[in-house]
């Protein structure tokens, strides 16, 4: 190839895309990076809306570390699509309702759709083998070669060593022994490469780099495909299963209440789509109530939304109830106790 | 030159950049865009994008809950 080769790199945020996307840049290639929102991604969004972690930087990693790496990044939006890897994988779950495998593939395609679009020569992902109980496996590694489409345009430069030569290799674009030998689970090795490239400052995502591998998080989106008896979803949908304290009372009814006023605010911008609470006579969360409710539906949801009011303790609580069509009442209820509120209710 | 607007008030990062970024790929250097949303972190993310992209941030105006955020469209490609 006389011209610099490119290749585009899958940024979630984390080390190891960042370091895989350094050692092929290092080599000369011109990189740029590619991120999928799939509406189910860990973004500093969570923070903002959540007023209690206003300490925490509001930074969206991804585009935090291209701006690191000097590189451009294309974020892709990716939620109708993704939506058939959720619902039906091939492959499975993981541990919760993570289809991390089938995942990776969608990603790859993906990315091999956008180098094939924009005339550029290969992909590189952070992948370390053995890392990942799923997805980075020695026997999965060639399935998400195969399944995306890619073959052996996809590069893992943390691992490369401990796979067959790929294209860029073979080529002579990337030089094999300037790339990796890295397996297993400990961190260190990208601690001590991140250190050795100078890379000071990186995101150290606690499990995997989406919602779905969140046990709790899971348990809601479950309980959302088992109450609507398919498994459908859209983003609003995932996206309320970020916020708030969800209770199901009875099968064809939940409660999301605010837990602070960041997560009042946030809910407040779906009162038009939802029959809404509010406490009147004293302080408290805004409440959606997600289900086709009646009267007695109604009066149960606000004797628990005055619970979680600083109403908690006294015997009489306003509540105005706001529906869909505009109109509102105000229900003059007794808090339930906790013992009045089943363990299970908690989703 | 020409001035458009995308409103992304109510979507939570990183829709806004998204928003922000497919139209700026339809719009020429020079040209002003401006981009309305309520999600804080977009006062974050979308000057980050614009540093990467080779835009520039003319003025970024909060009033109550709602940020105005006015970009020049650079010729970066
Ligand atoms: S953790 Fe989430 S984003 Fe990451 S591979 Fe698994 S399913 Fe995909």
């Amino acid at each position: 190839m006389s011209t610099q080769p490119k290749a585009v790199a899958l940024i979630s945020g984390g080390l190891d895309s960042m370091l895989a996307t350094r050692l092929v840049m290092d080599q000369g290639v011109h990189v740029e990076g590619l991120n999928f929102f799939t509406g189910f991604c860990v973004e500093g969004h969570t923070h903002a809306i959540r007023k209690q972690d206003k300490t925490k930087p509001k930074r969206n990693n991804a585009l935090w570390v291209a701006e690191q790496l000097g590189i451009k990044l294309h974020i892709v939006d990716v939620i109708e699509p993704y939506k058939d890897v959720v619902i039906n994988p091939k492959h499975g779950y993981g541990a919760n309702l993570n289809p991390c495998l089938d995942c990776k593939g969608f990603m790859v395609q993906k990315a091999y759709e956008w180098i094939q679009a924009h005339q550029f020569d290969f992909i590189i992902t952070g992948e370390v083998m053995g890392q990942r109980p799923m997805s980075q496996r020695k026997n999965t590694m060639p399935v998400v070669q195969k399944e995306s489409g890619a073959g052996d345009l996809l590069v893992r430069p943390l691992c490369a060593k401990l796979l067959p030569p790929t294209r860029p290799e073979l080529e002579g674009w990337l030089d094999r022994e300037q790339l990796l030998d890295f397996s297993g689970r400990s961190r260190k090795p990208q601690m001590a490469l991140a250190a050795r490239l100078g890379i000071e400052d990186y995101a150290q995502p606690a499990g995997g780099c989406c919602f779905l591998t969140d046990q709790a998080y899971s348990k809601k989106l479950a309980d959302l495909w088992q109450a609507r008896g398919n498994r459908e979803y859209e983003l609003d949908d995932i996206m309320l299963l970020k916020v708030g304290r969800h209770l199901r009372p009875k099968q064809h009814f939940k409660i999301i209440i605010s837990r602070e006023e960041g997560e009042s605010r946030f809910l407040e911008g779906y009162r038009k789509q939802f029959v809404h609470l509010i406490t009147t006579s004293h302080g408290g969360p805004l409440a959606l109530i997600d289900g086709d409710v009646d009267a007695s539906d109604i009066q149960l949801a606000a004797q628990l939304v005055a619970r979680y009011s600083q109403g908690r303790s006294a015997d009489i609580v306003d509540v105005e109830v706001n529906r869909k069509d505009g109109s509102s009442e105000v229900l003059h209820v007794t808090p339930l106790s906790p013992k009045d509120i089943p363990e299970q209710w908690y989703i | 030159m020409s001035e458009h607007t995308v409103d992304a008030k109510r979507l939570l990062c990183p829709m806004p950049v998204i928003r922000t970024q497919n139209k700026a790929e339809e719009l020429a250097a020079g040209d002003i865009l401006t981009v309305i949303c309520t999600d804080p972190g977009a006062t974050n993310d979308i000057p980050a994008w614009c540093r990467i992209n080779g835009h520039k941030v003319l003025d970024i105006l909060t009033v109550d809950n709602e940020i105005t955020i006015t970009i020049e469209v650079g010729g970066l490609g």
